[in-house]
């Protein structure tokens, strides 16, 4: 099973799905930041994802949906080549960011990394304080003054929606923050390094409702900068966030199109069983 | 529960006996009792002997324990001369901590490093396990053996007992503690904490040490307390390497005192004015293990 084409314009503005504003086909004709040919994947021997076709536009959101074990968040840990800490594990096919496939053999890690930022499911604030956190990755990949780092530090604390609530308290542990907060701060820390992706792997998941609705707001303000790319197992989330939505099942892409055509007409007859809440 | 009891048709047990099912209480009762007063039995014997080990040392260690012990080096006995002067022990104390310190700081690096390659580097490989149990097979060794190995390893080529090779046997028992403390609480540090700061593009180098160990730096710091308090208390292995003085000696390539050594001898030597100052020597280590033992608990209790 291969992609289906994108047909924009498919739906008209305005489509709702569950009560919520799916967004309209119109806007996805940016140009690809990412785009994945022929991407298989290997847990040792058994075959995780079967020949991916995907293209991530430029400064969009990407929702990935799909029933637990079907690959979706395999293909994220593809992109920011995370499964490369683990032998056994491998991808064939093509990555392509900037002209160059990031499977290659030669590509420096460390580097797609910081272009290509992630936020785990689970808060992860590290053991120091809460300046320090968000000054880590910074460190990583600049060297710059303190008052500069001061001020990148308070950016992306803002652009992460939490400076105001920890602007009192930096040098305090970050171990001290609510889960909400730890899942904002890890935001910011991966903005801090400011990446051209991010990589959301099921971010509110162990959130509670308000704090969702914060982060959902914060991947809507964000996308002005980065392209992003999202896994949900939350159906209105993915209709809420996501420009395009593809939707993943037993380790093949069955259908990506815009959330509006998605969430309204979608193509597939498996991925209307699944939206619909037939299984999955 | 009621229906099923009544011999209803959903259940084909019969009835219950209720002579049987009284018996079979009682039984359990009896059996229940027994096993808890053999538990509490067995309890109250090991804590009359420790209480009995720490009353008889609090007693006699406390009692030898003045000023003299801390200023003075090894002196003859007085047996029969109470004009001669008193003898105390601070020449072992000090030649007890530069061995500690000396052994911990050769010790403490190497089992850190052996540490990290098994929980960062070798989780599962055969050269990892490997490693590992050979690591274990070190921390049950006998330490009269890893006495012998340094007598024959650096006593016999240096021509003599010395300070060095004592400090060299204590850090021997010091790495294997040190490394299954350090590998325990690295791998109690969640995959994702790791992956995250991967994802941040740093190398693996800088995760271990900039943030693997800060999570753990409690953990293996009591490691560390707890294999400090182990060696401070070793005496088999000093008597075979750095054997004993009886003045304060800093030079590492001479024989060396030591607490338990010192406590050894004064208390083997039969005149009751030594015994009484080998009882504050032991009196000093245990207080000191204790402390130490204590700092460990404190510290590892911050963490959780």
């Amino acid at each position: 099973m291969s992609t289906t084409e994108q047909s924009p314009a498919a739906v008209a503005e305005g489509a709702s799905f569950g009560g919520v504003q799916a967004r309209s086909a119109a806007a996805i004709n940016a140009t690809s930041r990412i785009s994945v040919r022929n991407l298989d994947f290997f847990y040792g021997d058994s075959r995780a994802l079967k020949q991916i076709n995907l293209e991530l536009p430029d400064r969009q959101v990407t929702g990935m949906i799909g029933p637990s074990g079907c690959g979706k968040s395999t293909l994220l840990r593809v992109l920011n080549r995370m499964y490369s800490l683990y032998p056994g594990q491998r991808a064939a096919g093509e990555v392509i960011m900037d002209g160059r496939n990031m499977l290659d053999a030669d590509v420096d890690l460390n580097e797609l990394r910081a272009k290509v930022g992630m936020v785990f499911q689970k808060p992860t604030p590290f053991p120091m304080t809460i300046y320090e956190n968000v000054a880590f990755g910074v460190r990583l990949h600049e060297k710059m003054s303190k008052s500069q780092m001061d001020d990148r530090v308070e950016w992306a604390l803002s652009r992460a929606a939490i400076w105001g609530e920890v602007k009192d308290r930096l040098h305090t542990s970050a171990l001290g923050l609510s889960g909400g907060q730890q899942q904002r701060l890890c935001i910011a820390r991966t903005i801090a390094v400011r990446p051209e992706v991010i990589l959301f792997d099921e971010p509110t998941s162990a959130l509670d409702p308000i704090s969702t609705l914060k982060i959902e707001e914060l991947i809507d303000e964000l996308k002005r900068d980065f392209t992003i790319c999202i896994v949900t197992h939350n159906m209105q989330q993915a209709a809420r966030c996501a420009d395009q939505v593809a939707f993943f099942y037993l380790g093949e892409l069955v259908e990506v199109a815009p959330a509006a055509q998605m969430f309204t007409a979608p193509r597939e007859k498996r991925t209307q069983e699944y939206i619909t809440g037939r299984f999955g | 529960m009621s229906t099923t009891a009544m011999g209803g048709p959903i259940h084909s047990a019969p009835a219950k006996d209720m002579a049987v099912a009284r018996a079979l209480g009682r039984r359990r009762r009896v059996k229940d009792n027994l096993v808890r007063w053999f538990c509490i039995g067995a309890t109250v014997v090991g804590l009359f002997f420790l209480a009995s080990i720490m009353t008889t040392l609090l007693w006699r260690g406390l009692a030898a324990m003045d000023l003299t012990i801390f200023t003075t080096e090894f002196r003859p006995t007085r047996y029969g001369d109470d004009n001669m002067p008193k003898g105390g022990l601070i020449h072992a104390i000090l030649g007890s901590l530069v061995q500690v310190a000396i052994g911990t700081g050769i010790g403490t690096p190497i089992g850190l490093l052996v540490g990290t390659y098994l929980a960062e580097y070798a989780r599962n490989s055969p050269m990892g396990n490997a490693v590992r149990f050979v690591s274990d097979i070190l921390l049950s060794a006998p330490s009269i053996l890893i006495g012998l190995f340094i007598y024959q390893l650096v006593v016999l080529p240096m021509g003599g007992f010395s300070g060095l090779a004592g400090a060299l046997a204590l850090a021997i028992i010091v790495i294997p503690v040190v490394v299954r403390t350090t590998e325990d609480m690295l791998q109690l540090i969640p995959n994702t904490l790791r992956e995250a700061v991967i994802g941040l593009g740093a190398p693996k180098w800088k995760m271990i040490t900039l943030v693997c160990y800060k999570a753990a730096m409690s953990g293996i710091v009591t490691g560390i307390l707890l294999a400090v308090a182990r060696i401070a208390g070793e005496t088999a292995p000093l008597l075979l390497t750095s054997f004993g003085n009886n003045v304060t000696s800093f030079d590492l390539s001479k024989a060396m005192a030591s607490l338990p050594i010192a406590i050894y001898q004064q208390a083997n030597s039969g005149f009751p004015d030594l015994i009484e100052i080998a009882w504050a020597g032991a009196l000093l280590i245990t207080v000191g293990v204790l402390a130490i033992n204590i700092v460990a608990r404190v510290l590892l209790r911050a963490k959780i």
